[in-house]
């Protein structure tokens, strides 16, 4: 049996029917078509597909649907102004060679916004922690780090 | 060079950052079936019969195919270029589904249903009954008398292959200890005889591997997949299936990392299977990640049998190794990454009376190991420097110094020919130590107490560049002219992330003089339309795949002369394209028209050889003499300062014709004449002459050469809680000239991160039932931003006379000399000289405790 939900995604409510058991990757992959959240493990391991929700970065394969009811739900099709500018993270993303695959990149950009709206700066020691959830096999997470601290590093 | 070795972004960023960038999974269609693989619960047996009666009646399922069903044709999986001599053609030793299991999670059947669900509820229902044999989970199982073969139609044991190889063809260690006893007296030498192990690893590339596939409108069963080798892969399917190759198609997206284990061909010919027995409706295979770790392919378990000899003042003398490595169920690449590795150990280091190395790629029931990043040498590296560092220890040897007097030398020609042209290694080793501060910290770290301590440790290596002449090496470039004058560049040679897309475009800038904002260049590979080439293996395609998309500019960029040449009513040769426009060419030089490229390099190659004295008998008389056999030129810059070496500088002025990148020398541009997009759009719509500017060629590489580099490591080890902390870490890579330094630089940081990893934490873990243990990311531990200390890394740039831009292997190397550093770092901090990676926390307190330090 499906059950309503309804969200705010990117702005704009919708309304579905999901399965009670439905993961929010899955949602948002499969019925909205964000494909910028990645599945990389389906339990929580790797972090690709973290998205905002009320503005705090979650694994969405290990959120139930239903739990987003009422929630306002912000993935990095959501980012883009609307007449196409990048916010500063995906722009300090590509300045500091941060992207190579890309899967991860998603994901990582979710948690630096997530870190810019916080309006507070974080150490370099803090960031590594703060970014540990999601797990990256190109970068070594050093361009990571630099793009990220470009925007909300305590000397930035 | 105007474009080439300029830090561009990545031209598929911006796509990246907005999620846009589609990947496989991403371009699904929504009618898509689901399905999924049953796999054995056993790790050695026959399956007996498969009962599916309960899980079809599974709501959803569409169709269950057992091993009972698939076609009787076995098929070889590795990403190699085929071979049209049978003897060196690839192994096929599996079918699409196999009633013999081999491993545990072995594939005998698959579920294909509406959704997932549904599929995975189905493939818990069938039951199946097996014939069981014994697991045979390590090497030494399966070498064991009585062992079962596990594939004995091919072999009649389980060694698939074993190969020796021996600096000269009279070389034996034994001999070599006796010619050294008499020499030097047994009193002056120093022996180590010890057994040294590497770990079986999974790639852990973010995104799963994963395909879809469905029959055209053409009747063509089309495969889109997470691949680096779409080519190979149309015609693995071909040969799965027994479809001809022209009925085939392979689209490849963009892709989520891949690190060689998409280098193999994985589910896509059962996946393509699927789809057909389905009646050509689209099917989607996504492995978990649990199956991606232990049932795709892994880096090969490695164990080391070693000898060396040196004499007491550090010169070495003769090393062996007995190398065996578990190939786990399958071919998969064959024994060409074990053999890789043997040959490696060989060659890094060079001994008065030389080396045997001996390798055995042994069958057992567990993961399949094939390619991994750098293929055996972070094995061999391992094996090599670790023997090298105990020598040191016993010995009381810098092992810098004992590197710099033992290590590879300049001009070196390896016994199949590849010859280390633009060689680095020794001053890679002097930036690495000065980096890290070697010779202080050595004495400093000299004498500590305490349960934490310091140490400082170094690695070397050296890697070829692509597989010629072991095996082929070919590639296509086509480019297409546009009405504004800008250029489409089509390859297939695959962006898996390393940043092939961002300096292929580069170097079609470069050598076209068409401006980096006006090349396209097309990501997807679509193999009915792509243009030939191999794909993503043996960091090959900047140095491969490179000459043909010069080998392609230069070629447009004559069309385009050409139609200038008729427009301007001016000869072509007075003409040349700089920043999108046709301008007159100026000569500041003697005034001489330049040779024919061809012949340019050619030539270059050749006086550089004769140069360099190199050759078959160079490596002869540096082995009977014993001596480095250094040649003049390379002692000139070896004791010089070598940014102050120019390969141009090279006397005679051959080396201003060593490395033609299309860009005249002795030349620039005058006047502009006319705009690119003037010319194009004539050149599409002139009613007198309508000609539709492009270019494709074949780039048939002949060949090679080494690149190199070193680690060094400064850390601090906590003996109680057996916790490595890295104060200072330095890669430093002799990789030719950059094309792109800040991407160089992001490619080697992932290099080091993995090195990390491979030396400290990871290691997939088997029962003995054959069973996997840790085969999810939660216990397979690859490194977190935690765990990643800051990175440095440093470059020597030196052109190679054989890279089409001066430029040579740098994707894979980066993973090689990091975990060796680190266990050669803990040995000088502690003295306990480490026989395995990964060096885990238990491992090491072991250890300690072992040595009485704790």
């Amino acid at each position: 049996m499906l059950n309503i939900v309804h969200m705010t995604v990117n702005g704009k409510e919708v309304e579905l029917a999901v399965d009670p058991r439905e993961s929010l990757v899955e949602t948002l992959r499969e019925k909205l078509n964000l494909t910028s959240v990645k599945r990389g493990c389906g339990v929580g391991e790797c972090g690709a597909c973290t998205v905002l929700i009320d503005g705090v970065a979650i694994d969405a394969c290990l959120y139930l649907t239903m739990w987003a009811e009422g929630k306002h739900i912000l993935t990095t099709e959501g980012l883009k102004s609307p007449t196409g500018e990048l916010t500063p993270i995906q722009q300090a993303f590509i300045d500091e060679a941060a992207v190579q695959c890309g899967f991860c990149t998603p994901g990582l950009i979710m948690t630096g916004v997530e870190l810019v709206e916080s309006g507070r700066k974080y150490t370099r020691e803090e960031l590594r922690k703060l970014i540990s959830g999601h797990l990256c096999r190109c970068t070594g997470y050093e361009n990571i780090l630099n793009a990220i601290e470009k925007v909300v590093g305590v000397d930035s | 060079m105007e474009t080439v070795g300029k830090s561009f972004k990545r031209v598929d960023a911006w796509g990246k950052v907005t999620g846009e960038a589609k990947y496989t999974n991403d371009l699904m269609p929504k009618d898509c079936l689901q399905a999924k693989v049953v796999r054995s619960t056993i790790a050695n047996g026959l399956v007996k019969s498969i009962d599916i009666s309960e899980a079809e009646k599974v709501p959803g399922v569409v169709k269950i195919l057992t091993c009972f069903d698939v076609p009787d044709l076995q098929f070889p999986t590795a990403g190699h270029p085929w071979s049209v001599e049978a003897a060196h053609q690839d192994v096929p030793d599996r079918k699409l589904l196999n009633a013999r299991v081999r491993q545990w999670g072995d594939e005998i059947a698959a579920i294909v249903a509406v959704d997932n669900v549904a599929a995975e509820r189905a493939a818990r229902l069938v039951k199946v009954e097996y014939e069981e044999y014994e697991p045979i989970v390590t090497v030494e199982q399966a070498l064991a008398p009585g062992a079962t073969p596990l594939h004995p139609d091919i072999r009649k044991d389980n060694i698939f292959v074993h190969s020796s190889m021996k600096t000269s063809p009279d070389f034996n260690y034994d001999e070599a200890k006796k010619k050294a006893i008499e020499k030097y007296g047994e009193e002056n030498l120093i022996e180590i005889c010890d057994t040294y192990r590497t770990p079986r690893i999974s790639h852990c590339h973010i995104e799963l591997c994963t395909s879809w596939a469905y029959v055209d409108t053409n009747g063509k069963v089309t495969v889109v997949a997470s691949t680096q080798i779409p080519h190979i892969m149309r015609r693995v399917i071909s040969q799965a299936l027994g479809w001809p190759v022209g009925k085939v198609r392979v689209i490849k997206p963009y892709i989520g990392g891949g690190f060689g284990n998409k280098q193999d061909v994985l589910d896509e010919p059962l996946n393509a299977w699927l789809s057909i027995q389905c009646g050509g409706r689209p099917v989607c295979l996504e492995l978990s990640r649990e199956e991606c770790i232990a049932m795709t392919r892994t880096r090969h378990a490695a164990k080391g049998v070693l000898r060396a000899l040196a004499t007491k003042d550090g010169k070495l003398l003769a090393r062996e190794g007995f190398i065996y490595t578990n190939k786990g169920a399958y071919a998969s690449h064959g024994h060409a990454v074990t053999a890789g590795m043997a040959t490696n150990f060989k060659d890094i280091f060079h001994e008065e009376y030389g080396c045997q190395s001996d390798a055995f790629s042994v069958y057992t029931t567990s993961a399949v190991a094939g390619a991994m990043r750098a293929y055996g040498v972070p094995q061999a590296a391992f094996l090599a420097d670790a023997l090298a560092d105990d020598i040191c220890y016993k010995g009381g040897f810098d092992p810098l110094k004992f590197r710099m007097d033992n290590c590879v030398p300049p001009g070196f020609v390896a016994s199949n020919g590849i010859t280390y042209y633009s060689y680095s290694l020794k001053e890679c080793m002097k930036r690495g130590a000065e980096h890290i501060h070697w010779d202080e910290k050595r004495k400093e770290y000299a004498n500590q107490t305490g349960p934490v301590r310091r140490g400082v440790g170094m690695s070397i290596f050296m890697y070829k560049v692509g597989v010629h002449p072991i095996s082929l090496e070919t590639s296509s470039a086509r480019m297409i002219l546009n009405q504004d004058g800008s250029i489409q560049v089509e390859l297939s040679a695959t962006e898996i992330g390393q940043g092939a897309d961002t300096v292929f475009s580069q170097m079609a800038s470069e050598t076209t003089g068409i401006t980096m904002d006006r090349v396209f260049i097309i990501s997807t590979q679509d193999t009915d339309v792509a243009p030939f080439d191999t794909g993503a293996y043996a960091s090959r395609q900047s140095f491969v795949t490179g000459k043909a998309v010069k080998k392609c500019a230069l070629e447009l960029r004559a069309r385009i002369l050409d139609y200038a040449s008729y427009m301007l009513g001016r000869p072509a040769e007075e003409l040349m394209i700089y920043q999108n426009n046709i301008c007159e060419k100026i000569h500041t030089g003697d005034g001489a028209p330049a040779p024919d490229t061809a012949d340019r390099e050619k030539n270059a190659a050749e006086k550089l050889k004769e140069k360099l004295a190199l050759g078959g008998a160079y490596i002869d008389n540096t082995r009977n003499d014993g001596s480095k056999g250094e040649s003049e030129i390379y002692k000139d810059f070896l004791d010089g300062n070598i940014k102050e070496y120019d390969i141009h500088d090279l006397p005679n002025g051959e080396a201003s014709i060593l490395r033609d990148t299309g860009v005249e020398k002795d030349v620039k541009p005058g006047k502009v004449l006319l705009s690119m997009e003037e010319l194009a759009m004539n050149a599409f719509y002139s009613l007198d002459r309508s000609e539709h500017i492009t270019a494709e060629v074949t780039s048939h590489c002949k060949e090679n050469t080494f690149a190199s580099g070193c680690c060094f490591v400064d850390l601090e080890v906590d003996m109680p809680l057996g916790k490595v902390k890295i104060n200072n870490i330095v890669n430093v890579h002799d990789s030719g000239t950059l094309l792109n330094p800040q991407l160089a630089e992001a490619q080697v940081h992932g290099g080091m991160a993995m090195g990390l990893g491979y030396g400290l934490t990871e290691e997939l873990l088997y029962n003995d039932k054959g069973m996997p243990l840790n085969d999810n990311l939660l216990d397979f531990k690859i490194p977190t931003a935690m765990d990643v200390p800051e990175l440095n890394v440093e470059f020597i740039q030196m052109d190679d006379p054989m890279g089409p831009y001066g430029n040579k292997a740098l994707g894979e190397p980066p993973a090689i000399p990091v975990a060796p550093a680190i266990r050669n770092a803990i040995l000088h901090a502690t003295g306990v000289s480490m026989k395995e990676i990964p060096m885990t926390q238990q491992k090491l307190v072991a250890a300690f405790k072992e040595a009485g330090l704790i």
